[in-house]
């Protein structure tokens, strides 16, 4: 250490400064809403522009089995980080495997409707613009759901292994933030798509 | 070298390159914003020959001011400082005052360019609304151009005209009114239109229609050219604006519209023209082609230039172009169509008679 | 280090380029983001040069259309992702830990992670030269400009694969700076030491803060944007397809949301830098750090809202257009109060003219300009005439040559001495400096007159007679006196790196807290966690009796 040292100051204020996953994370999602944001200005700015092919209110039914899936696996996994917060790693292992299982169900159900879509209504991405625009959307939030299902999997893995401790919570606490995130986006999506825009 | 030397080299250093810097720009640019010759085919923006061309000349010149009076208060500062703060050779080595900032300063430096910029809003939002929302009177000559790579399609709905490439349009006085108003189209990709003295530019955009105008004062050649990257051979995209006088502008009007007389003399040429691919791209009156790719070849004589500006329209020009068209516009959509030199004989002599 | 019983040279040498490949030390990724950025500041000013060269006569052969087109986009989108962006990245990381009194930055791999992806980012793009199949089989690196406006990406209008290594190398880049962002927002919340509260930090800390922070939102519309070209390139999808309804415009919105902030986000280190070297020059405090901050985030927030003024010409409504104008006015208003500041840091003070405070003054002078220019464009009808025109290029020359080059000159002549414990050549900075400055202005001044005359931008070569030919020659000999001062710059480094004269902590008597560590600091950085009480530790340190924290 040099000796041109720093001045101590008589009260060394050690400050609460929060904890730089929950940080990181958050950069994360600004960066990500930001993203989203430009896709949903997309949608809307082409909503009723396709010069030909299935409108909105033609094909779309709502996916509300799926979105309740989606927003309960928010609150399963709330439920989760609730217990190992209380060192019950069982109930977390059931609660974290409750929100994959949810998550998981929202995924085929987006594939389900896909088919749908694309075989029984003719619409794909290169349709018209509201194809164009209703795949990449939707798509975009689907890719944002498999990532975070795929590092749910991971720690259900670790779990098993019994390798995950009541001392991880508030790792486990930035993942659930990205989980909430993406279901905050599907809530903004689920809006714009199929309420606002059919 | 010593302090003292040292502290008026950079005074010498700071006068010298602050007279380099008023050399290099401000001289030539009061020269050019002062005054060029009206004739000149230099296209400067600051020798307005139309109305809405005039309008931004008159509000640039309120901002050249603003700016130029901010410039020297400010550079006047930072000089001022340099100097007059520069450490001595006789310093003490003390650190001086330390002032870490002043409130009423603040307030002032922020308070005079928000007005400044008021100035600058109001006087902008008027003309913004001067030339774009500029009403269109009855006597206005109306024009459809429409941007293709690289050469400027035009239209005269009204008149039933076609050409390319050559703006023809009547001048406009006191009493009598004509100014030109043109829908801009693109059919590929994003194209500019602007001919500095007579307009600002407005871009001319694929699935858009996009509307601008113009009043030339004075009669003569305006220069322009194509001002969005459009692709290889956005260079060569030029534009020629012709301000005729209300008869030379008929004149140019009923030659435009005459039917060009089949000449017997000539007839192989149009045959070479109507057998090879030629009609697919263009349209000749009185042959089969009716393409729509490249220029309408009708009045081609009429126009002083080949290739949208690539080069003077001559017939040995013209020869040399259709025998290849790289060679003088590389990358040109037009390819060279094989001809062999008689057919490009008589190809150019049947064209060269499309006056 | 060696390894016993080995030949401790070659070890050496293979381990020294090991420990810098596997390294997660801010200190060595800060340098190899500013080695990286140099190396393409080199590449890119060769791109630059030979343009210069083919528009120094009229209707010149030097170069077919199609390099020339290759070379104008490649130049520009080096400069911003391959120069700029990894630069001020590099600062960033090596200072910001070493001014808060932090160990490294929050996430040490994460920081690597994305420096490399911004090196593939780099080495992707570049690759195109010889991996793509361009239009016309006649060359391959892209050749839409760097902004890439739709139609001519399409599938339609650009054919072969150019486009796309325009469209992955820097979506790979972006990534990247997204990934350093957050990392250095999370270090700054997290990591600074006891007593540095946000309005204590270092400017340079908190104009990073912000910069990251805006790098977040700015880089996803870019981002988003060429999934959607790559969509439309590659899936059918018709986001820019004119053809089938699509809006060739909207790409303008979005790239112009990404580009206008990004802009900002180019200079504000460069006012960082500024901020932290006229005051150790001038041997005062910076005049107003409050406002300093406010102005700043200012300009960040307003920078957001004005990016509409690259689209005057496109054909919005007036009411649209007059918004525009007045919202990049008002940016224009924290910028200049910014200005004021240095200058009244400068005023009352001791002036020392050593390299840094040169390129600073350089700076000061030629920002200004820009800022004028800026606001002449801020004029929507006159944009009209100067949009496209060598009058916006002479512009953003001037913002990103003129102010943050010269800034960026300053940075690297100031902390060279805390990298390398050396100091670079005084005599050969000032040579570096005034035939920098000099070819600077004989270019960029001059480069004004043929946009007002007329001349339009991404032109391989242009018509004798339009009274542009002599005012692009004198531009283009401009060229050898700036190419003649990075040469000497280069010769400067590396001679300095090897026989620069040798100093310790702090040879310039500045007061932040990188000045304390040894030059070069251990890779620890402290040994002990600092503890502050001003925003100017050292000064505190220099000046018992007279401390900071008893007036701010």
């Amino acid at each position: 250490m040099t000796t041109a040292a720093t001045t101590l100051a008589p009260e060394a204020a050690a400050g609460q400064l929060p904890s730089k996953g929950r940080v990181g994370m958050i950069c994360l999602i600004i960066a990500e809403s930001a993203i989203f944001t430009i896709f949903v200005a997309a949608y809307i700015y082409y909503l009723g522009k396709s010069l030909s092919g299935p409108t909105p209110q033609e094909v779309l039914r709502l996916p509300l089995l799926n979105t309740i899936c989606l927003l309960s696996s928010s609150v399963t996994i709330t439920f989760a980080l609730g217990a190992l917060g209380k060192r019950d790693t069982r109930r977390f292992g059931f609660w974290w495997f409750a929100t994959i299982a949810l998550g998981a169900y929202f995924l085929v159900g987006t594939g389900v409707e896909w088919r749908h879509l694309i075989y029984e209504k003719g619409l794909t991405i290169g349709t018209n613009l509201f194809g164009t625009t209703f795949y990449s959307l939707v798509g975009l939030h689907a890719t944002h759901v498999v990532v975070g299902l795929v590092a749910l999997l991971i720690v259900m893995s670790l779990t098993l292994a019994r390798a995950v401790k009541p001392e991880h919570v508030e790792r486990l606490d930035v993942l659930a933030l990205y989980w909430h995130f993406v279901d905050g986006v599907w809530i903004v999506v689920f809006t714009v798509v199929y309420l606002i825009g059919r | 070298m010593t302090n003292v030397g040292k502290a008026r080299s950079e005074r010498c250093a700071l006068t010298a390159s602050s007279l380099v810097f008023s050399a290099f720009f401000l001289v030539p640019l009061t020269l050019v914003a002062a005054a060029a010759p009206d004739s000149s085919l230099i296209p400067s923006i600051f020798s307005p020959e139309s109305t809405p061309a005039h309008s931004i000349h008159q509000l640039s010149l309120l901002v050249l001011a603003i700016s130029a009076a901010i410039f020297l208060v400010v550079v006047g500062l930072i000089a001022y400082a340099a100097i007059r703060f520069r450490r001595r050779a006789e310093d003490d080595g003390k650190e001086p005052p330390q002032v870490y900032g002043s409130n009423p300063v603040e307030v002032a430096w922020t308070t005079v360019p928000l007005l400044i910029v008021v100035v600058l809003a109001l006087a902008t939002a008027r003309v913004i609304q001067e030339v774009q929302n500029a009403p269109q009177p009855e006597s206005a000559l109306d024009v459809q151009v429409i941007g293709h790579q690289w050469w400027w399609e035009i239209r005269y709905p009204k008149l039933g005209i076609l050409t390319a490439n050559e703006l023809h349009v009547p001048v406009s006085s006191e009493n009598r009114r004509a100014p030109t108003f043109i829908e801009l189209r693109s059919a590929d990709v994003a194209h500019s239109f602007w001919v500095p003295r007579l307009a600002g530019k407005t871009d001319l955009i694929p699935n858009r229609v996009n509307k601008m105008w113009m009043e030339p004062t004075r009669t003569g050649l305006f220069l322009g050219q194509c001002a969005e990257y459009c692709g290889t051979e956005h260079a060569k995209m030029l534009l020629r604006v012709y301000v005729h006088t209300p008869e030379e502008f008929e004149r140019w009007v009923s030659e435009q519209k005459a039917i060009i007389a089949r000449n017997p003399e000539v007839a192989a040429g149009r045959l070479v023209f109507e057998r090879t691919a030629c009609v697919n791209c263009h349209t000749l009156n009185g042959t089969i082609g009716d393409g729509r790719f490249g220029p309408d070849l009708t009045h081609l004589m009429s126009r002083e230039t080949l290739g949208s500006g690539a080069l003077p329209n001559s017939p040995e020009n013209l020869r040399a172009w259709i025998q290849q068209p790289d060679r003088f516009k590389p990358g040109v959509l037009m390819p060279g169509m094989n001809l062999t030199a008689t057919e490009l004989d008589q190809l150019a002599a049947y064209l060269a008679t499309l006056k | 280090m060696s390894m016993p019983g080995s030949s401790s040279a070659a070890r050496s040498v293979f381990e020294r380029l090991h420990s810098w490949v596997v390294t997660v030390d801010h200190k060595k990724l800060g340098l190899m983001y500013i080695m990286y950025g140099l190396l393409f500041f080199v590449v890119a000013g060769v791109e630059a040069s030979l343009m210069r060269i083919q528009l120094a006569v009229p209707n010149n052969h030097f170069l077919s259309p199609q390099v020339f087109n290759q070379l104008f986009t490649m130049h520009g989108t080096t400069m911003v992702f391959l120069v700029g962006m990894p630069i001020i990245f590099g600062f960033a990381n090596y200072l910001v830990p070493l001014m808060i009194g932090a160990r490294d930055l929050a996430f040490p791999r994460l920081n690597a992670f994305g420096f490399w992806l911004s090196v593939f980012g780099g080495l992707l793009l570049y690759f195109s030269i010889i991996g793509a199949m361009g239009m016309y089989g006649a060359g391959s690196a892209p050749d839409v400009g760097w902004f890439a406006y739709s139609p001519l990406t399409s599938k339609a209008f650009s054919r072969g694969h150019s486009t796309d290594y325009w469209t992955l190398g820097v979506l790979v880049g972006g990534f990247g700076s997204i990934a350093t962002a957050a990392n250095i927002v999370t270090t700054i919340v997290c990591l600074r030491c006891p007593g540095m509260t946000l309005m204590k930090m270092p400017l340079l800390v908190w104009l990073n803060l912000l910069m990251c922070g805006m790098v977040l939102m700015v880089m996803s519309p870019l981002t988003a944007a060429q999934i959607m070209l790559l969509l439309d390139r590659y899936l059918g999808a018709h986001f820019f397809d004119t053809q089938a309804g699509g809006s060739a415009v909207l790409w303008q919105h979005f790239f112009w949301i990404f580009g206008h902030p990004e802009v900002y986000v180019l200079i504000i280190p460069g006012f960082a830098f500024a901020s932290e070297i006229i005051p150790v020059f001038s041997r005062k405090a910076i005049f107003g750090y409050p406002v300093m901050v406010g102005a700043t985030v200012t300009i960040a927030f307003v920078s957001f809202g004005v990016w509409a003024h690259h689209m005057f010409c496109v054909g919005m409504t007036s009411v649209g257009n007059t918004f525009f104008a007045i919202s990049t006015m008002l940016v224009g208003v924290p910028t200049g109060i910014k200005i004021f500041n240095w200058i009244g840091t400068m005023w009352g003070g001791k002036i020392r003219f050593d390299t840094p405070m040169l390129f600073c003054l350089g700076f000061l002078f030629q920002f200004l300009i820009a800022g004028l220019t800026g606001v002449m464009l801020a004029v929507t009808p006159f944009d009209w005439q100067l949009s496209d025109s060598y009058f916006v290029v002479a512009h953003f020359h001037f913002v990103l040559v003129g102010s943050l080059l010269f800034t960026i000159f300053a940075a690297i002549y100031y902390w060279f001495p805390k990298a390398t414990g050396r100091m670079l050549s005084e005599r050969l900075g000032k040579w570096h400096f005034w035939l920098f400055i000099i070819g600077f202005h004989v270019t960029f001044d001059t480069m004004h007159i043929p946009g007002i005359l007329g001349m339009p931008r991404r032109i391989y070569t242009y018509e004798a007679g339009r009274g542009w030919e002599t005012l692009n020659l004198i531009c283009s000999l401009g060229v050898v006196l700036q190419a003649a001062a990075v040469l000497i710059f280069v010769w400067n480094v590396l001679r300095s790196l090897i026989k620069g004269q040798r100093t310790g902590n702090d040879p310039w008597d500045a007061w932040t807290l990188e000045w304390s560590t040894t030059s070069p600091p251990p890779e620890y950085n402290f040994a002990e966690r600092p503890v502050i009480r001003s925003r100017r530790p050292l000064w505190d340190v220099k000046h018992p009796t007279d401390p900071d924290w008893k007036y701010e």
